[in-house]
């Protein structure tokens, strides 16, 4: 084994382009953590699982840059913010609200949903109304809500697949030239009069509250257009935005991989030295278990801790750990075979220093090249492990890792419908993570052994 | 070895040992209630209900007893009797699942699904093998040419992508976007078709070629490096001094001499594949042990998951001790020097 100090490591592997590529992307999956820590409220991940948080959200919609690279525009979906008008007209208070967009896709929107928190007293009229592109009004809905004797804040999710909406717009069929049953309530709302076409351009959905009382208030009031696409990284079965998972699993990833490395080989580091150094009985003793826990099935055997202990992530890092360090004890016992017999070794011994500090003080500081390699070579055996346990299912639910949206994918038949958006990011993410530490340990590694090089 | 096994076998029944006495105690009472709520004039003789309840639970605890289920689960004789049953090789019966013709013995499950967890993993590893070591060879000729740029770089960046995950996107892609494969790999057919043995090897197609792409770049690489090490020695540089063909030497001579690490290798990946399998099987719905090991565990049948885990850690058993006399036979040094 050379020594080397570490600048000359450190020159070496300056002038290496792998290494560096490894550095880079290292560097950017770091930066996207951090972004996702900051900018994601830590709370997300935990209604990750929880369906009711996601309803304003489309399902299984691509990702909207797609439309880039697409002659028909796929319908993107849109969560609108209303305008506020307040009128008084002969003792009847208007209280207002438009939502004006410009609808340009070439394909009709799924569905829409108004959602609305109404603060009012007395038995106010909610009327809907439509203005389309060519200047046609279409009453939507009419109704007048439950009565209030004081203040109340009523809340209420109105589908374009209510039927009371189709029957309002079958009152109104003159207004087109074709039979209007082929088409479902959203596709007419949308549609051409004369033919069954889209229609783009403005659109101005209306929504007033009439009462004879000066109080209403919206609260809260939501416009959403229900599209087939959807952000930067598409939503799944589960009305989930991808975005989110996906960025929210960088963090964790990284955790995993290196936390398992770095602990499996500190463990089998120590391991190793120790049972290397002291030799004959105890090196004997320790190898032989060590051959166990080699010869255990450690894939089963972690599926079995999983089903059986707890599949909490913070427990799954310490089975993984089990099953990672035998390696590196077996080669770090060999090398403190090697630096026990040099010189100085023997002097520090025969000075009277403790084992212990002998071990952390000359032995082990000798390999910390190769310690350095070995951490970067064992990420990605980590996450992928840790991955693969979350496809079969056995994740923990409470932090969404890119194993689990995988998994989800799978269960969905993300493959069989052609969701790609769904499958592939995730594996992705999982591979260049993985390489980016492939990349810095192979990089350390044929700098700490040169006999690869050639 | 053999110490190993039973460490092995005594760590697993120590992780599923309690579930798998609840699970137990749990079917005993259901077959007593069932037992007795069959034959109404047994109700009929008990005047309140309390009574009737505690005879049924008199029922239950005698026949706990008869099957020594008392005792709790560690207790040194129920460890030692399960232990010396495996050994035997009598699983028992499984809980839950059952084999394709309908037998709930543990064994006939094994056998059955034993088979073609070792057809498709042994034909994936022997076509990665053989693709492996002729690149790696081919790449070792003339380091640092394209050959070997492209087949180290395509090693590395194999290395970390899941198995899994490119079996979802292959199904993504050939299954469904071009229908040139089955999505699913198990056939529909029934196993004593005639026609049986080829429809297995069309579903078998897809994972084959799935395993054989992401493995075989690691092998390349792992031969060219045993292979850099080999045409370094001073005797192949004598044989190209004596004016023996580059080519010969490599596939005759040098092969021949980085062939001890690469057996053990093909050895140890061959059964560790095994243990793998879980998750590709997963994948392709193959009806091999991984995916029998899957469902078991989702469903807890412990019978099932501790003889899996024997046989894989048998299997695994066999293949170092296997590895270990191929050495020995293509390195002569190894059994002169013990």
């Amino acid at each position: 084994m050379s020594v080397k100090t570490s600048t000359d490591i450190q020159k070496e592997f300056l002038k290496s382009t792998v290494g560096l590529t490894g550095i880079f992307i290292l560097l950017i999956l770091i930066a996207v953590s951090i972004f996702a820590v900051i900018s994601i409220p830590s709370d997300t991940f935990q209604y990750w699982n929880n369906p009711e948080k996601w309803v304003s959200y489309p399902k299984t919609s691509v990702p909207s840059w797609v439309n880039l690279f697409v002659a028909e525009k796929i319908p993107e979906h849109k969560i609108f913010e209303p305008e506020n008008i307040t009128l008084e007209q002969n003792g009847v208070f208007l209280t207002s609200q438009q939502f004006r967009f410009n609808y340009i896709f070439d394909d009709f929107p799924n569905d829409f949903m108004y959602n609305y928190n109404l603060e009012y007293i007395g038995s106010p009229l909610l009327e809907i109304n439509v203005i389309k592109p060519d200047g046609t009004y279409l009453e939507l809905i009419s109704t007048t809500l439950p009565y209030a004797t004081e203040l109340t804040s009523y809340e209420q999710r109105i589908f374009s697949t209510d039927s009371l909406l189709r029957k309002n717009i079958t009152m109104q069929s003159d207004f087109y030239n074709f039979e209007i049953n082929d088409m479902n309530t959203i596709e007419l709302i949308f549609s051409n009069q004369k033919k069954q076409e889209i229609l783009n351009g403005d659109y101005v959905f209306m929504i007033n509250v009439y009462s004879v009382e000066p109080q209403n208030k919206f609260l809260n009031s939501q416009l959403i257009v229900g599209g087939k696409a959807f952000g930067v990284m598409g939503t799944d079965e589960l009305r989930r935005d991808l975005a989110i998972g996906l960025l929210w699993g960088t963090p964790l990833a990284l955790f995993i991989g290196i936390s398992v490395s770095i602990g499996s080989v500190i463990a089998g580091l120590v391991y190793g030295v120790y049972s290397g150094y002291k030799g004959k009985k105890t090196d004997e003793v320790m190898m032989r278990f060590n051959d166990v826990i080699y010869a255990l099935p450690a894939l089963p055997f972690l599926i079995i801790l999983a089903v059986t202990i707890s599949n909490s992530i913070f427990l799954m890092i310490g089975f993984l750990m089990i099953f990672s360090w035998v390696g590196i004890a077996k080669v770090s016992r060999s090398m403190s075979l090697q630096i026990k017999t040099r010189q100085y070794v023997e002097a520090a011994k025969i000075m009277g220093q403790k084992d212990s500090k002998i071990i952390f003080k000359h032995i082990i500081p000798q390999m910390m090249p190769y310690v350095f390699a070995s951490i970067a070579i064992s990420v990605p055996a980590a996450i992928t492990t840790e991955a693969g346990l979350s496809f079969l299912g056995l994740g923990d639910p409470s932090f969404p890792t890119w194993g689990q949206i995988l998994h989800d994918a799978n269960t969905y038949g993300a493959a069989a419908q052609g969701f790609w958006w769904w499958i592939v990011p995730p594996g992705l993410l999982i591979a260049i993570t993985g390489l980016a530490f492939v990349f810095i340990g192979n990089t350390l590694d044929t700098i700490v052994n040169p006999k690869l090089k050639r | 070895m053999f110490a190993v096994l039973m460490i092995t076998l005594l760590l697993t029944i120590l992780l599923v040992g309690s579930n798998m006495d609840t699970i137990l105690k749990q079917g005993v009472m259901f077959q007593v209630r069932s037992e007795i709520i069959e034959n109404p004039s047994i109700a009929e003789s008990f005047a309140n209900p309390e009574e009737f309840e505690a005879f049924i639970q008199q029922k239950i605890d005698e026949r706990v007893k008869t099957l020594g289920l008392d005792s709790p689960w560690y207790s040194p004789q129920r460890v030692g009797l399960t232990m010396y049953k495996i050994l035997i090789l009598d699983f028992g019966n499984a809980t839950f699942l059952t084999s394709d013709s309908g037998s709930s013995n543990v064994g006939d499950i094994l056998l059955e699904k034993i088979p073609r967890t070792i057809l498709l993993f042994t034909t994936a590893t022997i076509i990665i093998s053989i693709i492996g070591i002729f690149l790696g060879a081919a790449s070792s000729n003339k380091i640092g040419s394209i050959t070997d740029r492209i087949t180290s770089t395509f090693a590395i960046v194999s290395s970390s992508f899941p198995v899994w995950w490119i079996g979802m996107l292959m199904i993504f892609l050939f299954a469904f976007v071009y229908q040139i494969f089955p999505a699913r790999a198990t056939p529909t057919m029934d196993s004593s078709d005639p026609g049986y043995i080829f429809a297995l090897l069309y579903h078998m197609a897809l994972p084959v070629i799935t395993i054989s792409l992401i493995g075989f770049g690691a092998w390349a690489y792992l031969v060219r490096n045993f292979m850099v090490g080999v045409l370094q020695e001073d005797y192949i540089t004598a044989k190209k001094i004596m004016g023996i063909s580059k080519r010969k030497i490599i596939y005759k001579h040098a092969l021949k001499n980085a062939a001890p690490p690469i057996v053990t290798i093909l050895a140890l990946s061959l059964s560790g594949s095994l243990g793998g399998a879980i998750i590709t099987e997963a994948v392709f719905d193959w009806p091999g042990m991984g995916r029998l090991y899957f469902d078991a565990i989702g469903v807890m049948d412990l019978p099932i998951i501790i003889g899996a885990t024997y046989i894989l850690t048998v299997l695994f058993l066999i293949s170092i001790f296997i590895a270990d006399l191929l050495y020995g036979y293509f390195d002569p040094r190894v059994r002169r020097g013990s």
